[in-house]
Formats: C-alpha cells, sequence, structure tokens
C-alpha cells in the first residue's frame, strides 16, 4: 500500500534522491586530482587586477570525509524509509518506535495496575504507593480545575474536605470520575424577578446562619418553597442524586457572599464535570479514585 | 563552452541556474510529493471543516499570538500522549490555513484540548487563568468577553470563500448562511468553540 496518489511520485522521489546522490558522486569524483610536482597550476580566473588562485587538490581528509557521507546516506536509504514507497530493510516507523516505546512501558505498568484493579477501592486508597501513583496522576490530569492542594477553586470543588456534592462512597466517586457530571443550576432571575431573588437570597444566607435581612429572609422562603425545593430539598439540605449542593453547611462552591449568591440565583450555573473513561482507562481512574477518597478520609480523622 | 570555475564566477545567469538547481531538490523531493500523498490531503474521519463561530475563534487565538506558548502538535513519544492523548496526524489539519502547530511550549499543548474541560472553567481561565489555576503564568485575556467585532463578522463570508479557494468544501448555503451563525456571539464563545473542538476527531485515549 503506498501513501502516494499514484506511483509517478514514488519514482519522482526515488528517482530525484538517486540522482542527487549520483551526482554528489560525480562532483567528488571529478575533482579528485593528484597532487604535482612542480609548481601547481593556476585556476586562470584573475580578480581585482592581479588576485590569483592555485588549483591545489581537495584536502585528503575532506574528500574523505565526503565519500563516509555518502557511504552513510547510501546506507540510510537502504535501511530506513526515504526513496518513495520504500520501506527500508529494518522496518522502522515513527509509529511502530512509539508502539514499542509503549509496549515495553506498558509490561513494567501492567501488573502493578493489574494488582491494584483486583483490590477494594478503600484498600487502594490506604496503600501508599498507590498514594503516590494516584497524586502523579493527579497532578497532571486534575489540578487545572481542582487545584494542585486538591482544594478546587470558584466553581469547582474542594476535594480534601467531607462535603461532597454528589456522594463520597467510593463507587460514587468513582462514576464520577469515570462518567462525568453535569450539573445545572436553571436561571431563576425571569422567573422570581430582580427583587425576588435578593429574597431567596438572603433566605439561602440565613440557612447557614450568615447575616441576612430577616424580612426578606422570610419572603425569600416562600420562594423557595415554591422553586428551589425540588432540588435542594425542604431543608436546604440538597440532593446528592441530583448533585444539588446543601445550602445548610457552610461550604460554598461559587462563594456565600449576597452578590454571589444573587447572581448565582439569578443566572443558574453550569458544572460540568468530564468524563475521563476514554481518555484515561479504567486503571487509572481507578487510582484516581483512591487517591480522591484518601485525600478526604484523611481530612475526616 | 566550458563549465569551469571562471564561467560560474563570472557569469550571474549560470550562477542563479546552477545555484537554483542544487536548492529546489530538498524542496522537490520533500515539500512538493506532501500534497499527492493521501496521508497529508485527506481529512481524518471525523473532521469537518470549521463553523463560521469555530473560524472566528480560531483567527482570535491566532490574533492574541497563543500560537507563541501553546503548540497543537502532540508526537508520537508515550510521554507527551500520556498527557495529551493520541498523537497528531496529518489529516486532522487539513482545513487549517494556515495550521497552527507551532514551535514552542511555554503552555501546554492544545491538540487535544477539546471537551478536556468545561466550558465554564476555559472561560474563567481565558479571562484570568490565575483564577483556577493559582500557578499559572499565562496572561489574563480579560477583555475577550465582548462582542465580535463588525469587521471580524462583515468578513466571514470572504474568509470562508477564500479557504473554499484553497480546498475547504464549504457550500454557498453554509457562506450564506454565516453572518447569521455569528449574531450575539461573544469573542470569548467563539474562542471557546474553537478550543472545545480541537482534536476531538480522534478519540482522546492514547491506546
Amino acid at each position: 500500500m503506498s501513501d502516494f496518489v499514484s506511483d509517478t511520485w514514488h519514482y519522482y522521489v526515488a528517482g530525484l534522491v538517486i540522482l542527487s546522490l549520483m551526482f554528489c558522486i560525480w562532483v567528488l569524483i571529478s575533482n579528485m586530482t593528484k597532487r604535482v610536482k612542480g609548481p601547481v597550476a593556476l585556476h586562470g580566473h584573475i580578480w581585482d587586477e592581479d588576485l590569483q588562485e592555485y588549483n591545489n587538490p581537495l584536502p585528503r581528509w575532506w574528500m574523505w570525509l565526503f565519500w563516509l557521507t555518502l557511504a552513510f546516506g547510501i546506507a540510510y536509504f537502504t535501511l530506513y524509509p526515504g526513496l518513495g514507497r520504500w520501506q527500508g530493510k529494518i522496518g522502522w516507523s515513527a509509529v511502530g518506535q512509539y508502539k514499542a516505546e509503549v509496549a515495553a512501558e506498558d509490561a513494567v505498568i501492567k501488573p502493578i495496575y493489574d494488582k491494584y484493579m483486583k483490590q477494594d477501592l478503600l484498600a487502594v486508597a490506604a496503600d501508599p504507593e498507590a498514594q503516590v501513583m494516584g497524586q502523579r496522576l493527579f497532578l497532571t490530569y486534575c489540578t487545572q480545575c481542582h487545584g494542585s492542594d486538591a482544594r478546587g477553586a470558584k466553581g469547582f470543588p474542594n476535594l480534601t474536605d467531607t462535603d461532597w456534592l454528589y456522594g463520597g462512597e467510593s463507587a460514587t466517586i468513582k462514576t464520577t470520575i469515570t462518567g462525568g457530571r453535569n450539573g445545572v443550576m436553571p436561571p431563576w432571575g425571569a422567573v422570581l424577578g430582580a427583587d425576588g431573588v435578593k429574597d431567596v437570597a438572603n433566605y439561602v444566607r440565613s440557612l447557614s446562619g450568615l447575616a441576612h435581612d430577616s424580612l426578606r429572609a422570610q419572603r425569600g422562603k416562600d420562594a423557595f418553597m415554591t422553586n428551589c425545593v425540588a432540588c435542594h430539598g425542604p431543608e436546604g439540605k440538597g440532593n446528592a442524586a441530583l448533585g444539588a449542593p446543601n445550602l445548610t453547611d457552610r461550604v460554598w462552591l461559587w462563594g456565600s457572599s449576597e452578590a454571589t449568591i444573587i447572581e448565582t440565583v439569578s443566572k443558574g450555573r453550569t458544572n460540568q464535570m468530564p468524563a475521563f473513561k476514554e481518555r484515561l482507562g479504567d486503571e487509572k481512574v481507578h487510582l484516581l479514585a483512591a487517591y480522591v477518597l484518601s485525600l478526604s478520609k484523611s481530612q475526616a480523622k | 563552452m566550458k563549465l569551469n570555475n571562471e564561467l560560474i564566477e563570472k557569469s550571474v545567469p549560470w550562477l542563479i541556474v546552477l545555484t537554483l538547481m542544487v536548492i529546489s531538490v530538498g524542496g522537490l523531493v520533500e515539500i512538493v510529493p506532501l500534497f499527492f500523498q493521501h496521508s497529508t490531503t485527506k481529512p481524518v474521519e471525523g473532521v469537518k471543516p470549521y463553523d463560521p463561530v469555530r473560524l472566528t475563534g480560531r483567527d482570535i487565538y491566532v490574533r492574541e499570538g497563543c500560537y507563541l506558548c501553546h503548540s497543537q502538535m502532540i508526537r508520537p513519544f508515550r510521554a507527551e500522549t500520556e498527557r495529551y492523548g493520541h498523537y497528531s496526524v496529518a489529516g486532522e489539519f487539513v482545513y487549517d490555513h494556515p495550521f497552527q502547530w507551532g514551535s514552542k511550549r511555554t503552555g501546554p499543548d492544545l491538540a487535544r484540548v477539546g471537551g478536556r474541560y468545561s466550558d465554564v472553567w476555559q472561560r474563567a481561565h481565558l479571562l484570568n487563568p490565575r483564577d483556577v489555576v493559582p500557578e499559572s503564568n499565562m496572561p489574563a485575556f480579560s477583555w475577550l468577553d465582548r462582542p465580535l467585532k463588525a469587521a471580524d463578522v462583515a468578513t466571514i463570508e470572504t474568509k470562508m470563500r477564500a479557504l473554499r479557494a484553497v480546498g475547504v468544501p464549504y457550500t454557498d448555503a453554509e457562506i450564506a448562511a454565516a453572518p447569521k451563525a455569528l449574531e450575539g456571539v461573544s469573542e470569548l464563545d467563539a474562542l471557546v468553540a474553537y478550543l472545545q473542538g480541537l482534536g476531538t476527531a480522534i478519540p482522546a485515549g492514547n491506546k
């Protein structure tokens, strides 16, 4: 199978390469003059009135280097691809080299992965070696959103506390990494109106004991019971099945200031965790889930 | 006429002709055949021409000089595919004029950044990278959250026709519908749309 659209291109490339090589050989041979005894002849070309040049033979060492490069070229084109569709005697390809590299590394790592795949997540989480591996994976794939200390950022959950949007059981964490999550809070600005949103924000702040306007909170409670209760529950304790946050604790994904809550309620929020199964494969997801589990466990102690 | 030093050195036309012959061999052998190879001219399955929004986002990517710090070329080394995903192949870039392979990585490679982060992350990160990655040394592109410039919208059809002239298969209907697609789109929207599409034709896993 040739990658060229027609065989002409194979002959075109191979022909030009061989011609060039032959040209270089011809140039070299035609210049291999012997050193003559006696006075050296001149080139016969005069510059600037009287400047002339001796026609000395090429230095031997330089000539041999030239022959060496030509020999290298011929050997290269025999062994490696280069002459049109010729694949080379040793069958080297960039992809082949890559696959060999991956296979060699997999042979080392697979037994380690297999060992952990057979273990329960809690057991892996307690394994110090697995934790080191998990941390390396975390630093490569997860820190961009969750931070290198796993404490998250505005809009991206802190993984070191004991608060979980979707639940902190080992299987749930693994599901989250495997399939990703899509948490959507719809915008309520149009439904509640600017004043209504402010009332709800004050009620939400009152749930976790933050400073609030009690009159607004009282009005906001009614709106909350009509609109927000479906996901956040009548007590505002959230719903892990939907990823709806508990509003009564002091953990805030986007922030607890009145202005931020007003923004959240009126414009809604979209929190998407990408799915990593396809990107990373089961083994790495397993180790990562164990690592994340260990982060939260160490906090719980 | 004898071909000797004097002839070549004294006659400018001969000097030009012979020099051109020598230096053109490299181009004739290494560049010209690339236009006649399947792997470099046929799109990989799933690679589609940029839609107007992504095309505009791509131009913003170029305008802001993202290519100065970010490459879009995953080389076939395990160290790269482990981090970025499947190595890049030529057929992924057939609609890129010019391609954004880049030559320097101050930041990470972006060839397969599509879908790796959420839109929310991309927006927060572009406006101020340190909001999400405190260690980041990427500049903040805080001005991006503004409507597309009128000139960018006005030239989209010309741009698509120019790309069609070099082989991107846009239809007349697609070109005619382009200005409408850009209505109400911000520069940030366009750039994020472009980034989220990067490298998604090939599954991200490196196996």
